[in-house]
């Protein structure tokens, strides 16, 4: 016994050490899930504050680009309008639903809700980003969350007026997408190099696939809304030892300028995820 | 004004260049990372007790890390060189009693060569260790060594012009 406490006095520092170590690390390989660590709500309520003293700042210098990508948006939301296809031919005539909008409203599967963008990195392994949305709005975790371009991420976490979004570039976030020409699906993930690029894997090679080519998210996926962009095909690898190719694909969304982006609450995922769980338990 | 002070204000100052200054310029290269944040450690007093240097290192650390919303990463490389410093202090120091005489590592307090001798060693480890962390699973060898080099490259580069810009003379401590 003795010699146990002689041995804890004379490595005091070296144990001191490596506790804090093993603190830090047991801290750090719990990172795909942050709302874990100690302390996230406190730390993300006060970092949330000082990074959004600093957008108001940052935000009057990228003003421009994010009215640009607001603009393009909405240009492409007026092109869909249905006013704008008409036809000449009046044998075929444009039928005008009766069914009210409103009346739809019990139906509406995916909502979206606006948020301001206040901290951003896009140098790390792990990025993040904070919006100024958190639990009293109504942002809970696993939400999906897109931009002006398309995706940007998921909220991890959220505090009152704060929630942080792990972005499509971070090397623990997977997406399921899909080419929109061949509806071939595959899977997304970052590869930690270039905060631009992410990679797609699992697309056989029977596939046409050429430069240029968009992929949108699936319909697989149970929080995002399927057709969401996820950016467009840069480069096609080809790996001779399999059979799948590996596509680079340039992201849509520009991670170190956007300012705006909508949190997409799926208000049927909860009872898809019960059926799910209940379909498991019964076939256990 | 007090060491606690000064100490805190620079904490604080290294704490914000760090994430709204070095975080938020585009990357220039995958593999550069500036980093400057860990000088506070460095310039902590020779008096400061070796447990002490580590919480303080590891508290520090983990102030980056919320900010950046990946506890513990820089927290840990933090800790390491917290750890390492009086070693390397010990060995490097010129004459006796210099970590009585002077309150902090320097260039005038611990000369030229020694001095950046220290600073080479901890940026080194402390980028080792965090790129190492970092790609635990990395498949690419030569990716670590140039993204280790690289950042630690830059990150000498600050230093340096922090030392430039901001000299710190240190007073010769005598027992009154």
């Amino acid at each position: 016994m003795r010699n146990i406490f002689l041995f804890i006095r004379r490595y005091f520092n070296f144990l001191s050490f490596l506790s804090l170590q093993a603190l830090a690390l047991s801290f750090l390989f719990r990172y795909n899930k942050f709302h874990e660590a100690a302390f996230a709500g406190v730390a993300n309520e006060v970092t949330g504050r000082i990074n959004g003293q600093y957008n108001t700042v940052e935000y009057y210098f990228k003003l421009k680009k994010a009215n640009e990508s607001l603009v393009k948006e909405n240009v492409a939301l007026r092109d869909m309008l249905r006013s704008n296809y008409q036809q000449a031919d009046t044998s075929q005539r444009l039928v005008v639903d009766s069914l009210r909008i409103d009346s739809l409203k019990p139906f509406q599967k995916y909502l979206y809700r606006e948020a301001k963008v206040v901290g951003s990195f896009v140098t790390t392994q792990t990025n993040f980003i904070t919006i100024h949305r958190g639990a009293n709005q109504d942002v809970r975790a696993d939400m999906a969350v897109i931009g002006p371009g398309g995706v940007v991420g998921r909220v991890v976490n959220t505090s009152a007026n704060y929630a942080t979004v792990m972005t499509m570039i971070s090397r623990v976030f997977k997406v399921d997408g899909k080419l929109k020409n061949s509806n071939e699906r595959g899977s997304i993930s970052w590869d930690g190099q270039n905060p631009r690029f992410v990679q797609m894997r699992n697309i056989p090679k029977s596939v046409q696939v050429q430069k240029g080519d968009s992929v949108l998210t699936s319909e697989l996926s149970s929080i995002f809304p399927p057709n969401i962009m996820i950016g467009t095909v840069d480069s096609v690898l080809n790996d001779p030892s399999t059979n799948f190719y590996n596509l680079r694909l340039k992201t849509a969304t520009n991670f170190s300028t956007v300012q705006f982006v909508y949190v997409v609450q799926n208000k049927q995922l909860e009872e898809q995820i019960n059926l799910e769980k209940a379909t498991r338990n019964t076939n256990e | 004004m007090s060491d606690f002070v000064k100490h805190s204000v620079r904490a604080l100052l290294f704490l914000l260049v760090q994430v709204f200054v070095l975080h938020k310029i585009p990357p220039l290269h995958q593999f550069v990372v500036p980093y400057i944040y860990f000088l506070f450690i460095i310039w902590l007093p020779f008096n400061t007790g070796r447990i002490w240097l580590m919480i303080i290192a590891f508290i520090y650390g983990l102030a980056l890390d919320y900010f950046l919303m990946w506890p513990g990463l820089h927290a840990a490389a933090c800790v390491l060189i917290a750890y390492l410093r009086p070693f390397l202090v010990n060995i490097l120091i010129r004459q006796e009693g210099a970590e009585q005489s002077y309150g902090a590592p320097s260039i005038n307090s611990m000369g030229w060569a020694p001095y950046s001798v220290l600073v080479f060693v901890l940026t080194l480890v402390h980028h080792g260790y965090l790129v190492f962390l970092e790609w635990l699973s990395f498949e690419n060898f030569w990716y670590f060594l140039g993204k280790v080099g690289a950042s630690t490259a830059v990150s000498l580069l600050l230093v340096l012009v922090t030392e430039m810009l901001f000299y710190r003379k240190e007073k010769f401590r005598t027992n009154m």
